[in-house]
């Protein structure tokens, strides 16, 4: 099975409890964004304080956690959005 | 287009962008920064977004608003970084050629805003301390130096 390297983004509330804005993660690859969950809590301890079902993006568009991801995609973790 | 700004958001500019001679009806909202006396008093929101996608969202939440209402004109804007009290977070403007797609036009956009746009606020309350805010409930505050 390949695997690929998917551009990880944390905002807001959960780049505090990241400590950081980006990392990158390994994914065996066809994956899905439940996946790139997962790595980055093995990853990143703090990030087991993130909801198990964090609100994602793929490449800048809302998905759900069983959408695919790609090499090369970006995800990205979405705090509760507060616009407006 | 520009919807994103650290400037003060400024009513007329938005209302120039949607005037137009066949519109009879503009309709404008704004959301401004309120003070929440009984949790101890807010006296700003700093905005931060996923800038990126918060402009292919507006992007995509305006091209469904024009498909719904075709005649309708529409220009918004959505503040970042620190706001203070009473100022407008957000603005938009709706003209139509009729009051009542201006309305409903006006208010799909700040209802898809509230649901879609990645952005995120940190109440800044008057004794210091800063609170990520969640819509749908009200988190632990957290400290001037981010601790949980």
């Amino acid at each position: 099975m390949a695997t690929g390297t998917v551009q990880v983004r944390f905002f807001a509330r959960y780049a505090e409890l990241a400590g950081c804005e980006t990392t990158a993660v390994a994914v065996a690859v066809p994956a899905t964004v439940a996946d790139v969950v997962r790595q980055v809590r093995e990853a990143i301890p703090s990030a087991a304080r993130f909801p198990e079902r964090p609100l994602a993006a793929v490449n800048m568009r809302h998905v759900k956690l069983d959408a695919p991801v790609n090499d090369g995609d970006e995800v990205a973790f979405l705090p509760p959005v507060a616009g407006g | 287009m520009t919807y994103l700004t650290r400037d003060p958001i400024v009513v007329s500019t938005l209302i120039a962008e949607v005037a137009a001679p066949q519109c009879g009806g503009t309709c404008v909202f704004l959301g401004t920064v309120r003070d929440a006396p009984r949790d101890g008093g807010v006296t700003g929101i700093e905005y931060s977004a996923y800038e990126a996608m918060a402009v292919a969202e507006f992007d995509r939440l305006l091209a469904e608003a024009r498909k719904r209402w075709p005649e309708t004109r529409l220009a918004v804007r959505h503040r970042l970084g620190l706001v203070p009290t009473e100022e407008a977070s957000i603005g938009i403007a709706a003209a139509a050629p009729h009051r009542t797609a201006a309305f409903e036009a006006c208010r799909y956009v700040i209802e898809e805003v509230k649901k879609r746009l990645p952005i995120w606020k940190k109440e800044l309350r008057a004794d210091g301390t800063a609170l990520w805010v969640d819509p749908a409930g009200r988190p632990a505050v957290v400290g001037p130096e981010g601790t949980p």
